[in-house]
């Protein structure tokens, strides 16, 4: 019995001189951290994409907690109502950020651009990008590997096999721009994702000269500059045979659409058209 | 007991079909494209109009900086474009286009058959006149020749070491010119000698081609520092680094030059260019190209014109066969695949492959067993399971632990692998991207 009660006693005693130490050692070495960290980390979706640009969701936290303006951060995958809440928990303002989508710009289907030669090597588009100008006569096409694809943490894009290009899946992508990095040939594109998710955007990037673009994609952009003219917000820039269309400036009236003669210049989300064309839709900022 | 490297290295089949074909000399085609980037370094810079009348061994393009190539006209004629054309890879590249007439040659090349021996330039006037002429690497890597000859102050050249090995399967050309221009060759040995002011100079032939070594052999006999190293088959002998062991039981470091252990390496092609720019005045325009393939009807041997399209290459041995999967160019180790038969024959290509249906295809890669085959054929010494999987997670700063920049880029690990993996392609991506990364840490 006598062992018993020694046992414990002495073990009690260890234990109260040992918490003491502790407690002074972690008084001495403790860390200064803004606890407004863990509460912003706790507003983050957690997913630790890196798409911000920070290494995780604490990485945003902190620079969030240190910039005095917020500016360049952003969270692409919680968009302006996350970063609201994170404003009002540091209490700053914010200037609110479109929200975005990735874009592909490439619309080299099978039907639309016949395969010139048959690629049996790694399966792997950076890989084919390398080693020459792919299986179609498009330096600059889609080569349907699927890097994009396996880079996607939120499983937003797939490709599709009857066309054999990638497609993004609006409800699942956060505009991490993880694929946008992965593609060899610079194809996708982080866009605003456009009132009532409308968008226009010239689905080609092929900066070669019309006759020889033609030949390669019946798709293909020719750089006829007619949709650059019929923009009324100058938004269209025609540049090495290839029109780019502005996503800050662009006022989805559509007109565009309309002249390009290729049909390379696509609409996504917009009502269907009446015959009769309709007067340019007012963009709702 | 004949001497070979020491570590790694496969035995591929050799297939050399065209080994006993003379060299032939191919037409001049109607047309050729000379393109302006046909050596590793900068593009050169034409020097003519379209319009101008050039004549045969004209120089129509300067070298661009220290590490480029002069370019000449292969032909004689009226240059019709200065523009763009689709490479074999099907990729745009600057080039200069010019339509034939005639075969004028320019009047101070000598285009005699008989072999002059006296060597009365300089050394300095040596590496002048091979600059001049435009000479770069003819075993394939296309390395401007002049440089090469140029070792960076505070290294002396000990030995000179000449690659008559050959070890791509199916390739020929060089076992042809060793058997067909061995005088020549020897001349040209001595003038690289002279260049870089050593006294020894040893040709390494790999063992199955005894006809070549017996030829040399007898003509090395009779030529004071220059002796033949008969060599053990086995790929890649023909590396740099590789040759270099085995024929002086040197290992150039890692990172390193070969100038470091004193050796400069040339193929027996570069020996025979050095030959005629030094001697006969006549610049790098034509070169001996290999045909070959199973199913075509007769491999062999072509003397051709650089910037002929390699369709009048394939005309010539008998036409295009009809279960052809694949156009190599280059050997079936490291050559590669082409989309477009009318792009021309450069400085550097020593071989066009045919390839049928019962070669061509890829076998589906599958799931690594760990065998480490790989590791055992590296000549390098490296993993490569290890860096492709590296590769694939783009962890480039490992890869450069790991010492990617030494992968030569054989392809022993991939053609070992029982698994089909294709460890190459990854490794060279990730090489390129670690090349890359390197480079601008130190911008």
């Amino acid at each position: 019995m006598n062992t018993i009660l020694i046992t414990i006693i002495s073990l009690c005693a260890i234990g109260v001189a040992s918490a003491v130490i502790l407690y002074f050692v972690a008084q001495k070495f403790k860390v200064e951290e803004d606890p407004r960290i863990d509460i912003v980390e706790g507003l983050l979706p957690g997913a630790n994409c890196g798409g911000c640009g920070f290494p995780g969701c604490r990485g945003l936290a902190e620079a969030a907690v240190k910039s005095e303006t917020m500016e360049g951060v952003f969270c692409p995958v919680g968009g302006s109502e996350v970063m609201n809440k994170v404003a009002v928990a540091l209490g700053r303002e914010i200037t609110a950020q479109a929200p975005k989508i990735a874009v592909v710009r490439c619309n080299g289907s099978c039907e639309n651009r016949p395969r010139t030669s048959m690629y049996d090597g790694a399966h792997s588009c950076a890989i084919e990008h390398s080693l020459y100008i792919g299986d179609t006569a498009c330096p600059f096409g889609c080569l349907g590997c699927g890097d994009c694809v396996e880079v996607c943490q939120f499983d937003a894009l797939h490709i599709n096999p009857s066309t054999g290009l990638p497609e993004v899946d609006e409800s699942k992508c956060v505009a991490c721009g993880a694929c946008v990095k992965a593609c060899p040939r610079n194809i996708i594109e982080l866009r605003n994702k456009g009132p009532k998710d409308r968008r226009v955007f010239v689905s080609c990037v092929n900066k070669d000269k019309g006759a020889i673009a033609r030949k390669a994609c019946t798709a293909a952009c020719i750089g006829c500059m007619k949709c650059a003219k019929e923009c009324p917000f100058e938004a269209i820039t025609v540049e090495n045979n290839l029109a780019y269309i502005d996503y800050n400036k662009c006022r989805l009236c559509r007109k565009c659409v309309a002249v390009c003669p290729i049909g390379a210049i696509h609409e996504v989300n917009f009502p269907e058209r009446k015959v009769t064309p309709e007067a340019p839709q007012a963009s709702e900022e | 007991m004949l001497k070979t490297f020491r570590i790694g290295g496969v035995h591929p089949p050799e297939n050399k079909l065209s080994s006993s074909e003379k060299i032939q000399i191919l037409p001049v085609p109607e047309q050729v494209i000379i393109p302006l980037g046909q050596h590793i370094g900068a593009p050169a810079t034409p020097i003519v109009q379209k319009g101008d009348y050039v004549k045969a061994g004209q120089l129509i393009a300067t070298a661009t900086g220290f590490v480029s190539a002069n370019i000449h006209s292969s032909v004689s004629g009226t240059i019709v474009a200065i523009d763009n054309f689709t490479d074999a890879a099907g990729l745009s590249k600057p080039a200069i286009t010019i339509k034939v007439e005639g075969d004028e040659w320019e009047k101070n090349i000598t285009r005699s058959e008989k072999t002059d021996h006296n060597i009365t330039l300089s050394k300095e006037k040596i590496i002048e006149a091979i600059s001049a002429a435009g000479i770069v690497g003819m075993g394939g890597a296309t390395f401007p020749t002049q440089v090469k000859l140029s070792p960076p102050p505070g290294n002396k050249a000990e030995i000179l070491i000449i690659n008559g090995v050959e070890c791509e399967p199916y390739l020929t050309a060089d076992h042809r010119i060793m058997l067909e221009k061995a005088e020549e060759i020897i001349v040209g040995v001595q003038i690289l000698m002279k260049a870089i002011d050593v006294k020894q100079a040893v040709i390494g032939i790999e063992n199955n081609k005894r006809d070549a070594i017996e030829k040399l052999q007898s003509l090395a006999t009779k030529t004071l520092g220059v002796e033949v190293c008969p060599l053990k088959v086995r790929y890649p002998q023909g590396g740099e680094k590789q040759l270099i062991k085995a024929i002086t039981g040197r290992s150039v470091p890692s990172g390193a030059l070969p100038i470091a252990v004193g050796a400069v390496v040339q193929n027996v092609g570069t020996a025979l260019a050095v030959y005629e720019a030094v001697m006969q005045n006549k610049p790098l325009v034509e070169r001996v190209v290999t045909i070959t393939g199973k199913s075509v009807k007769h491999p062999g041997n072509y003397l051709c014109r650089i910037g002929t399209p390699i369709s009048k290459l394939i005309e010539a041995a008998g036409g295009l066969p009809e279960d052809t999967t694949k156009i190599i160019g280059g050997g079936p180790m490291m050559g590669r695949a082409m989309v477009n038969p009318e792009s021309p024959i450069l400085k550097g290509t020593s071989g066009i492959l045919i390839i049928n249906d019962k070669e061509g295809a890829r076998k589906q890669s599958r799931n690594c067993i760990r065998c480490s085959k790989c590791v055992s054929a590296c000549p390098m010494g490296l993993e490569p399971y290890l860096l492709m999987t590296l590769a694939t997670h783009n962890m480039l700063e490992d890869m450069e632990k790991e010492k990617v920049m030494d992968c030569i880029e054989c392809g022993s690990c991939s053609f070992t692998c029982p698994a089909d993996r294709p460890l190459l392609d990854y490794i060279r991506l990730g090489k390129a991207r670690t090349g890359a990364m390197i480079r601008n840490r130190k911008k």
